[in-house]
C-alpha cells in the first residue's frame, strides 16, 4: 500500500509520515519514505535520511544535498508504483506542496494508494471546520486525488496538552462528517500516553523534528 | 487568548498586519519566502496592498515612497536581498522615516545558501549604506518574541522617523512555535505633520530628500540625526541575563544561537560550571553597560561570545568588556548551526571542567 500524506504547511505531516513510516515497519514490513516536499526549504524528511536509514527504512531524497533552493523529485521515486512496496511520500503543505503528486496522477490510478490529510486545529489559517475543509478540497484539487483519511494531529509542540488532542479529535470528528472522510488517527506525543490512552484510534509519536537546542531534551523542554 | 502554533515568518506578517502595516514591498527569497506569501494573501482582506516588486532595489524603493507617505509600510528579505536594499535604506534614514525591514539572514558571503546565519550582524548594526546614519536592530531568540517586536518595531520607527530592521535567522523564520498574540506598551506616537500625503490648499508642501547640496545644510542634518541616535541608545537598550548571579562565564549570544547556548548553560551546571547568558534583543543600540557590569563581577574569569558567523558580535562584545576581562569566541560560518556540546567544549577549554 502507497500511502501518501498531505496537510497544511506546519500541522506536522513530517513527523507523522515518519512516525506512520516507523510503525509499518515495526509491523515486519520493508518500507520506502519520500520526500516530495519541494516547498519547504527546512524541517524536511531529507534532515533524518541517515536516522532513518539507522531506523531500518530506505529514503528517498531529492538529489543534490539538505538544503537546497529547488529541490526536484528524483527518478527513484517511481519505483513506490511498484508491486507489494509499502511507501511513504512526504508531501509539501497546502495546495501548493500537494501539486507534485499530480505528476503520478496515471501511476497512482494503478496503485493501491491512500491519501491522509494532516489536520491540526491550533493551525489558525486551519483552525475551524469551515478552513480544514477548504484546504482538503484545495489539495484534492492540485493533486488529482481523493482524501481518503483524516489524521488529527493536533499539537503546540512541547506545548502541547490532552486538551488540545481532544479538541482536534471532536472537530475532526464534525469534519468527516461533513465530509464523509474517514478520521483515521487522533495523535499523542508518547509522553501524554497516560492521559490519552481513552481516546480512540490512537497513533503515538516519537518526535523526530526537533529543533537544534531541542535534541539532548527530545522536545521536553519547550523554554529553552 | 489561546496559544496557537505559527510558523516564524507568518507570526511576523502577521504581527506586521496587527500593528497597521497596510503595504508589502519585496521581492522572493529563501529562507524568508513565507512573509511576502502572507501578506499577498492577507492584505488584500484589510484593505492593503502586496506588491512583488521586479527587484529587491525597486520593493526597498516603494516603501521609501509609501512612508514619505506616512503609511505603515514593511519590506523583508534575506541576506542578499538585504544587500541590493541598502542604499535604499540609507536614504531613508537621511529622511527621517519610519519604516520595518525584516532580514531572515541565511549563509553568505555572496549568494550562499539557505541555511540559517547571523553573518549580517556588521551590516545591520554598521549601515550596509552609505554615511552617518543607525538603524534600530531588533533580534528576536523566539516566535513569540518576534511576533512581539516586529509590532513594537512600528512605533519604535514612528516614535523616531527612522528605519528599523528585526534581523533573524532562517532557522526563526521556518520554525514552528506556540504563541500568544499580545499588544506592544503603548506610547505617545507624534502626528506625522512631515508627510508627503497631499496639502489640500492647507499648507505648504512637504519634501522628502535625502539630498543635502550645501555641505553645511548637510553636517546640521548630520547632527539632528546624532542626537536622535543619543536618544534611542538612552532610551531603546535591551537585553535578557538568565543563569548563574556568580557564573564563572559569561556567555553572550543573540537570536537563535541564544537558544543553543542556553542548551549549553544546562550542560554546563551539570559539569559544574556557573555559566551566565547576556541575550541582546537590541544589536543596535547594543547594551555595553550591562554587559560591562556583568563582565565586572568579581567570579567571572572570561566572557564567551557564541554566534552563527566567523566573529561579528564579538567586536562590540570587546567594545563593552573593555578589556576588563578576557573575551573568547566561537562561531560557526555559512549556514552551520552550532550545538551545544560544542559550546560546553569551548568553555570547557576556556575555564576548565571537572
Amino acid at each position: 500500500m502507497l500511502t501518501a500524506i498531505t496537510g497544511h504547511y506546519g500541522c506536522g505531516k513530517t513527523e507523522f509520515a515518519i512516525n506512520y513510516a516507523l510503525s509499518k515497519r515495526a509491523e515486519g514490513l520493508p518500507v520506502t519514505i519520500a520526500d516530495l516536499d519541494i516547498v519547504n526549504p527546512y524541517f524536511c524528511t531529507r534532515e533524518r535520511k541517515q536516522t532513518l536509514e539507522e531506523l531500518g527504512l530506505r529514503v528517498i531524497v531529492s538529489l543534490g544535498g539538505m538544503q537546497i533552493d529547488i529541490p526536484a523529485l528524483p527518478a527513484e521515486i517511481l519505483t513506490m508504483f511498484e508491486d507489494n512496496v509499502c511507501g511513504i511520500m512526504d508531501v509539501g503543505g497546502d495546495s501548493v506542496g500537494a501539486r507534485v503528486l499530480a505528476r503520478y496522477e496515471k501511476d497512482f490510478a494503478r496503485t493501491p494508494h491512500e491519501l491522509l490529510c494532516v489536520l491540526n486545529f491550533n493551525r489558525p489559517e486551519v483552525g475551524t471546520v469551515e478552513r480544514a475543509i477548504d484546504y482538503i478540497g484545495a489539495i484534492e484539487q492540485s493533486s488529482h486525488l481523493i482524501v481518503t483519511g483524516l489524521v488529527n494531529n493536533t499539537h503546540l509542540l512541547g506545548d502541547t496538552s490532552i486538551e488540545d488532542i481532544m479538541r482536534g479529535a471532536d472537530l475532526s470528528k464534525k469534519v468527516a462528517s461533513i465530509t464523509g472522510i474517514p478520521l483515521r488517527y487522533n495523535t499523542a506525543p508518547r509522553r501524554l500516553l497516560k492521559q490519552a490512552q481513552n481516546i480512540g484510534d490512537l497513533f503515538l509519536m516519537d518526535i523526530f523534528m526537533n529543533k537544534p537546542w531541542e535534541e539532548e531534551f527530545n522536545g521536553s523542554k519547550s523554554d529553552i | 487568548m489561546a496559544k496557537e502554533l505559527w510558523k516564524g515568518n507568518e507570526a511576523v506578517a502577521q504581527a506586521a498586519i496587527r500593528a497597521g502595516c497596510k503595504y508589502f514591498f519585496g521581492y522572493p527569497i529563501t529562507p524568508q519566502n513565507e512573509i511576502p506569501e502572507y501578506f499577498s494573501k492577507h492584505l488584500p482582506l484589510v484593505g492593503g496592498c502586496f506588491i512583488q516588486a521586479e527587484s529587491e532595489i525597486a520593493a526597498i524603493n516603494m516603501v521609501y515612497g509609501a512612508a514619505g507617505s506616512g503609511a505603515r509600510v514593511m519590506t523583508s528579505s534575506s541576506s542578499p536581498g538585504i544587500s541590493l536594499k541598502q542604499e535604499g535604506i540609507t536614504y531613508i534614514a537621511c529622511a527621517e522615516l519610519p519604516a520595518v525591514i525584516v532580514n531572515m539572514m541565511r549563509g553568505g558571503p555572496g549568494l550562499g545558501n539557505i541555511a540559517p546565519s547571523q553573518a549580517d550582524y556588521f551590516q545591520a548594526t554598521r549601515g550596509g549604506g552609505n554615511g552617518d546614519y543607525r538603524t534600530v536592530v531588533l533580534a528576536p531568540a523566539t516566535i513569540q518574541e518576534a511576533a512581539d517586536l516586529v509590532q513594537e518595531a512600528f512605533d519604535i520607527a514612528d516614535y523616531y522617523r527612522n528605519p528599523v530592521v528585526v534581523l533573524a535567522d532562517g532557522m526563526i523564520g521556518q520554525m514552528m512555535e506556540a504563541i500568544e498574540w499580545r499588544d506592544p506598551k503603548k506610547r505617545e506616537l507624534p502626528q506625522k505633520t512631515w508627510a508627503a500625503n497631499g496639502t489640500f490648499d492647507k499648507r505648504e508642501h512637504n519634501i522628502i530628500n535625502s539630498l543635502f547640496i550645501d555641505a553645511g545644510d548637510c553636517t546640521v542634518q548630520n547632527k539632528k540625526l546624532e542626537e536622535k541616535y543619543r536618544a534611542i541608545t538612552q532610551n531603546e537598550i535591551r537585553y535578557d541575563l538568565s543563569g548563574d548571579e556568580e557564573p564563572e562565564v559569561v556567555l553572550v549570544a543573540y537570536g537563535t544561537t541564544s537558544r543553543i547556548a542556553r542548551a549549553a548553560c544546562i550542560q554546563l551546571k551539570e559539569k559544574g560550571i556557573k555559566a551566565s547568558l547576556f541575550r541582546p534583543i537590541t544589536l543596535w543600540p547594543f547594551p555595553e553597560k550591562a554587559l560591562h557590569d556583568e563582565a565586572q563581577k568579581p567570579s567571572v574569569k572570561a566572557v564567551v561570545t557564541v554566534e552563527m558567523s566567523m566573529g561579528q558580535m564579538v567586536d562590540d562584545v570587546k567594545i563593552a568588556v573593555n578589556g576588563i576581562k578576557p573575551v573568547e569566541f566561537f562561531g560557526t560560518g555559512g549556514g552551520t548551526i552550532p550545538t551545544p556540546q560544542q559550546i560546553v567544549q569551548k568553555i570547557v577549554t576556556v575555564v576548565g571542567g571537572k
